[in-house]
Parts: structure tokens; sequence; C-alpha cells
């Protein structure tokens, strides 16, 4: 077994972790904005197949990595905004509306590939990355944490920015208001249809966003259904984090270290049906839940439709 | 869409009131409101198939060719039915009682493993028709144990039941993936797969057709259900609970119990689906197997309004738009992932069609 833990291993397995967990985070992040508002967005994988897939074609016809990550946050954009008018301002139901999308993009997206690449799957060039001088030259975790894509960096960075906007800024507390008592907020003179929109939109975007991701950089080609429950995932890291964007990051890092755990196994020279590895990441959020689970803190208004004058 | 009563039954759930133009007037209308959507969905979705450079009347005429008017095709649908309707009486149970049970995947799967462990390995010692019931009560056990976490967690600690649904079904998948890799592999075969119960051994067949009989059993177990919620003090109950929890709190209705009661029936009845799935129609499971169907039949459910024999219609819908649109996907072109594109419009076109209905109405009361 000493051949198996390397240094290798650590850094291909570190590697993976983070290019796995940017999508998880970004769509946690997002349904975390969503969450605050008091919107349930089951319709987020919908979101993120619709940005992998408009990611992946705009960065495989212009050749540019950012013009993907703009097509996938913008396609994401576009699907944030079907579901904040149909829940949000019309006042659908938010689990019907979310399973349709997320059935109907996975379907679209699918359809879409066939008709454009049939049965083929192009490949996009290798990833540039951005050198962090000094800093990834360290061993082990230089080449996963400093060597990366610059929209690693980003991502990691609205961990902060989330933060603040929930602690220091009106839009935070409108959000917090809008999703455990709408009606204060509205007697005090903020639109809750509004605030909840601006909530729902930046979900979409990054879902989109994540999407592109996951396309562009972790797996440089998109196939039908790339999304595999990623969104799903995000749904429960931002339930798990109870409103906090750190939370999120970290459980971000569990889930991606464990779908990576499979590959650096392989490096490492061990073969594991990667079934078994799968199921850890969810064990993982079970075990999570039977433990703290009592103290799980959703806003009081959650997954209801505000309608003014109506209790 | 009173926001004061459970958040998410209460836009789907039967509960218009028939205020004016009796019984027939209200069956009349609903009618409206089923037909009018899926018309309207029709179109929109047969527009995208124009812009994408197929002809939507030749797909679509295509679809109820082979799905329904050939005997093969409808045979075909007749029998994919039977899982379906398994699926859609689980749903039933459980949405109508207000719990999200949105882990199908996962318990149909586990279902269908321990019915495919078990049938060829009991067929050697017992007679026939009991290793069948064997493998149905096997696979109902699976389930049910499948939904005893998240079943706990939201009767005594509160945790939302979506995503502990969600986290067992992605589990219950791999788990039923491992089990079919590692423990109950085919020796005898160099594909990954359970061992196969012959042809003969399997749910006998109707008549003289292709279909299997556990259609039979699919649609006694969604009318016994439909019943049981409608009919029964004990479906009364579960109502209660799912149109107003504290209201049945205060009637003093044990409702940690009666939540782990739906949630055992609930996904009970997905692993028959699983078992009717396996012993009637594939004989086996092949690994990585997961037909997803659990996604596909919540919104006919939905369409149904949870209402057991309209599901049966839209079950057959389902059925229909699955065969056909497998089927044209070899000789059109069209993935038959446009099924979902198609079911997905539908839904929407309906939530649509149902708020444009109660505004018409609040503003004639008006």
């Amino acid at each position: 077994m000493s051949g198996l833990f390397t240094q290798v291993f650590f850094a291909a397995l570190l590697f993976g972790a983070v290019t796995a967990a940017i999508p998880l985070l970004l769509a946690g992040l997002g349904e975390q904005m969503s969450e605050k508002g008091g919107v349930l967005n089951i319709g987020i994988e919908g979101m993120m197949a619709a940005g992998a897939y408009a990611g992946f074609v705009a960065a495989f016809q212009t050749g540019s990595l950012w013009a993907g990550f703009a097509a996938g946050a913008g396609a994401g954009l576009a699907v944030g905004a079907v579901m904040a008018i149909l829940c949000v301002r019309i006042g659908l139901n938010q689990i019907v509306i979310g399973i349709a999308l997320t059935l109907g993009l996975q379907g679209l997206t699918a359809l879409l590939h066939h008709i454009q690449f049939s049965r083929t799957y192009p490949r996009l060039p290798a990833v540039e990355t951005l050198r962090i001088p000094w800093l990834a030259d360290l061993p082990v975790v230089g080449r996963a944490m400093f060597d990366q894509h610059p929209i690693v960096y980003l991502s990691v960075a609205l961990v902060g920015v989330m933060a603040y906007v929930y602690r220091r800024t009106q839009l935070g507390l409108n959000l917090q208001a809008a999703g455990d008592k709408p009606a204060a907020l509205d007697v005090a003179g903020v639109d809750v249809l509004r605030t909840r929109t601006v909530g729902v939109l930046v979900c979409g975007a990054l879902a989109g966003l994540g999407g592109a991701f996951l396309a562009n950089v972790g797996a440089g080609l998109f196939v039908p259904f790339l999304t595999g429950g990623a969104g799903f995932i995000g749904i429960v890291l931002a339930m798990l984090a109870r409103g906090r964007p750190i939370w999120v990051l970290f459980g971000a890092l569990l889930f991606g270290a464990s779908l990576s755990l499979t590959t650096a196994l392989q490096v490492g020279g061990i073969n594991m049906p990667t079934d078994v590895i799968q199921m850890l990441p969810f064990a993982a959020v079970m075990l999570m839940l039977v433990i703290f689970g009592r103290h799980a803190g959703l806003p009081a208004a959650f997954g209801l439709p505000y309608t003014r004058g109506e209790r | 869409m009173s926001a004061g009563t459970d958040p998410v039954t209460d836009d789907l759930a039967a509960d218009a009131p028939a205020a004016s133009g009796g019984f027939l007037g209200e069956a009349l209308h609903i009618a409206f409101l089923t037909v009018v959507p899926i018309l309207a969905a029709l179109v929109v979705t047969g527009l995208i198939l124009l812009a994408v450079g197929v002809d939507p009347i030749r797909y679509y005429g295509f679809v109820v060719e082979r799905g329904l008017l050939s005997p093969s095709g409808r045979q075909q649908t007749l029998t994919r039915m039977a899982p379906l309707l398994f699926i859609a009486a689980g749903l039933i149970v459980a949405f109508r009682s207000g719990l999200w049970n949105l882990g199908g995947d996962g318990q149909f799967l586990l279902g269908a493993v321990a019915a495919a462990a078990l049938a060829p390995l009991l067929i050697t010692m017992l007679p026939g028709w009991l290793t069948l019931i064997a493998c149905f009560a096997a696979a109902t056990l699976v389930a049910m144990v499948w939904s005893l976490l998240p079943a706990l967690l939201r009767a005594y600690q509160g945790v939302n039941e979506i995503i502990t649904t969600l986290m067992m079904s992605f589990l219950g998948v791999s788990l039923a993936n491992v089990l079919v890799k590692l423990v109950f592999l085919d020796p005898g075969t160099t594909v990954p797969q359970t061992r196969t119960l012959a042809v003969a051994e399997r749910l006998p067949r109707l008549w003289d057709t292709t279909v299997t009989s556990g259609l039979l059993f699919g649609l006694a177990a969604i009318i016994l259900v439909h019943l049981m919620m409608t009919r029964t003090g004990f479906g009364l109950k579960l109502r209660m609970v799912g149109a107003n929890p504290r209201a049945a709190i205060h009637a003093g209705l044990d409702m940690p119990l009666l939540t782990v009661a739906v949630f055992a029936l609930s996904a009970g009845l997905i692993g028959m689906g699983g078992a009717v799935d396996i012993v009637g129609i594939q004989g086996n499971v092949r690994a990585d197997w997961n037909p997803a169907y659990g996604l596909a039949v919540i919104p006919m459910v939905f369409l149904a309004r949870m209402n057991g024999f309209a599901a049966i219609g839209f079950v057959f819908l389902l059925s229909m738009l699955w065969i056909g649109g497998e089927s044209a996907a070899r000789r059109i072109g069209v993935p038959h992932h446009f099924t979902m594109v198609l079911v997905a419009v539908v839904l929407i076109m309906l939530a649509l069609a149902e708020w444009l209905d109660h505004r018409f109405r609040q503003r004639r009361k008006v």
C-alpha cells in the first residue's frame, strides 16, 4: 500500500477534486441565493444542462473558453428568466415547473446535440491555465490550487462576494426577508417579486456557468446528460449550508474529492468499481443529515409563491 | 393558490369545488383543462421539430402508428405500462399525503435487483407461482427499507424529504449496480448481468399476445390505491396530512406513524414495479441499467391530478409516446429524448392552464 499514497496520487486526487468541485460550488451558490429568497429551484439540473450545451457549442465554434462561459451563463440566465416568470411572477408550483425544466432541457440539449453532431463527440483543446508563480510549484497542492483556469479562482472568490452580499448589503437583507416573511418585506415597501426574481436569475446564471465549466473544463466535450445529478447535489449543498456560502465551498470540495477518488485510485493502480466510490458523497450527506438533521434550516416561506393580500 | 395550506399540493390536487354546472359540467371543465394544454404542447413541440428540420406531422404520425396502431407496438405499449402503473400508484400515495417521494428510481432499481437475485434461485426449489410471490414480497420489502431513513428523518427531525429521497435514490442506483456487478453476477455469461429467469417461468402472458399479465397487477394496484385514498378512513387521514399538517396534528393524528406508513406504501409499490419489470418483462438486471422511469412518471401523476383512473390514461399515453419515440429514433433520426421535451412542455402548459382558469374563476366571482 505504501506505493499508493505518493505525491502523484494526492496531486491527482486534489486536482480532480477541485475541478469536480467548481460546478457543484457554482450550482450550490446559485441555489443558495434562490432558496434564501424562498424559491426552491429543482430546475437547476436543467439550467446546468442548458449551460453545458450552450457553453460547449460557443467554445467549440469560437475557440474561446471565455465565450463558452459567457454563453453558458447566458443560457442559464434565460432558463432562470422562464422560471422567474412562471414561479415568481405567476406563482406556479415550484416543484412541478422545476421537474418540467429539468426533464425538458435534458431532452432538448440531447436533441440539439444529436441534430448538430449526430454521434460524434468532438473535444475542445486542452484548457489554458493561469499559473500563479511560486505557489504553483508547491508540492501536491500546487497544481490543484494555483495552476487552474482563471474561472476557478473567480468561482472561489465568489464565495466571499456572496458572503458579503448576505451580510452587508440591502439585497442580502431583502432576500432573507423575502424567504422568511415576504409580507413584511412588502409592507416595508420593497418589491418581493423583484427580489425573488433577482435570486432566481442569479441562480440560473451561476448554474449555467457551472454547466459550461463541467463541459468545457471538466470533460472537454459535451455528451447528453453530462450533468449527471450535479444540479441535485447543488440543491443538497445549499440546503445543508444553511445560508452560509463558505459551507457550500466545503461541501463542494467534499463531493468533488469523492468524485475524483475513482480516477485517483486508478492512477494509484487500484481498480475498484466506480459505483462504490460514487456512493461515498451521498452516504456522507445522509450521515450528516442523521447527525445534524434537526438543525436543517430553511426559510419560513420556502416554496410558497407570494401573492399580495393573500394569507 | 391559497398560501395557507400545504404549499406544494394545493395547485394541482383535486380541489376544484363544483361551483356551478354540476358534476357533468365539472367533468367537462376538467377534460377541457386537460386537452387544451396537451394540444398547445403538441403545437409548441411541433415548432421545435420544425426548427430542427423534422416534419412534425410525419413524426407524430409515426409515433402513433408505432406506439398505438401497429399490433406489436400496441402490445409493447401495454407491456411497458405494467411497471409504470406501479410507480404511478406509489407516487399518488405520497403526493396526496403531501410528501415528495422523489427517490423512485433508487427504490425501483433495488426492488428490481432483489427480484432478479431471488427469482433464478428460488425457481429451483419452489413452485413457479410461489417464486413470483416471493419476488414481489422481497422487492416490496427492500424498497420499503430504502425509504425508511428519509421517512424517519422527516417524521422525527422534520428534514425535508425532497433532498433525502433524492440522495437515497442516487445511493440506491449505485448500490443496485454494485450488487449486480459484484454479488449477483451471472458467472455463465461475459455480459455483466444477473442470472436470467427463463421466459417460461416469468409472469404469464395475456391470452395469445406478448402483453405481460403484470399489466393486470399494475391496474389493480393503482385502482386499489385510488379507492384507498378516496374511500377509506385511512385514506382520509393521509389526505388530511397532505392538505393541512397542522390541522391533522390538531385532530390527534399520529403524524410520525402516518409519515412512515406513507413512505413505506409509496416505496413498496414502486419496488413492486421493479419486480414486475423483472419477473414479467426483462428476466434479469443488466449492469448500469436504469430506465429512469421515476422522473418521467411524476408529470403523469400531476396531469392526472393524482386521480388513479386518470393516471391510467396518462400512463398509457406516456408508454405509447415512449415506444413510438424509441421507434422513431431508429427510423426518423429524432432521439427518443424528445419524448421528455414533450412531457415537460405538456406539464408547463397544464400549470399555465390551471392558473388561467383560476384567475378566470376568481374574476367571475368578483
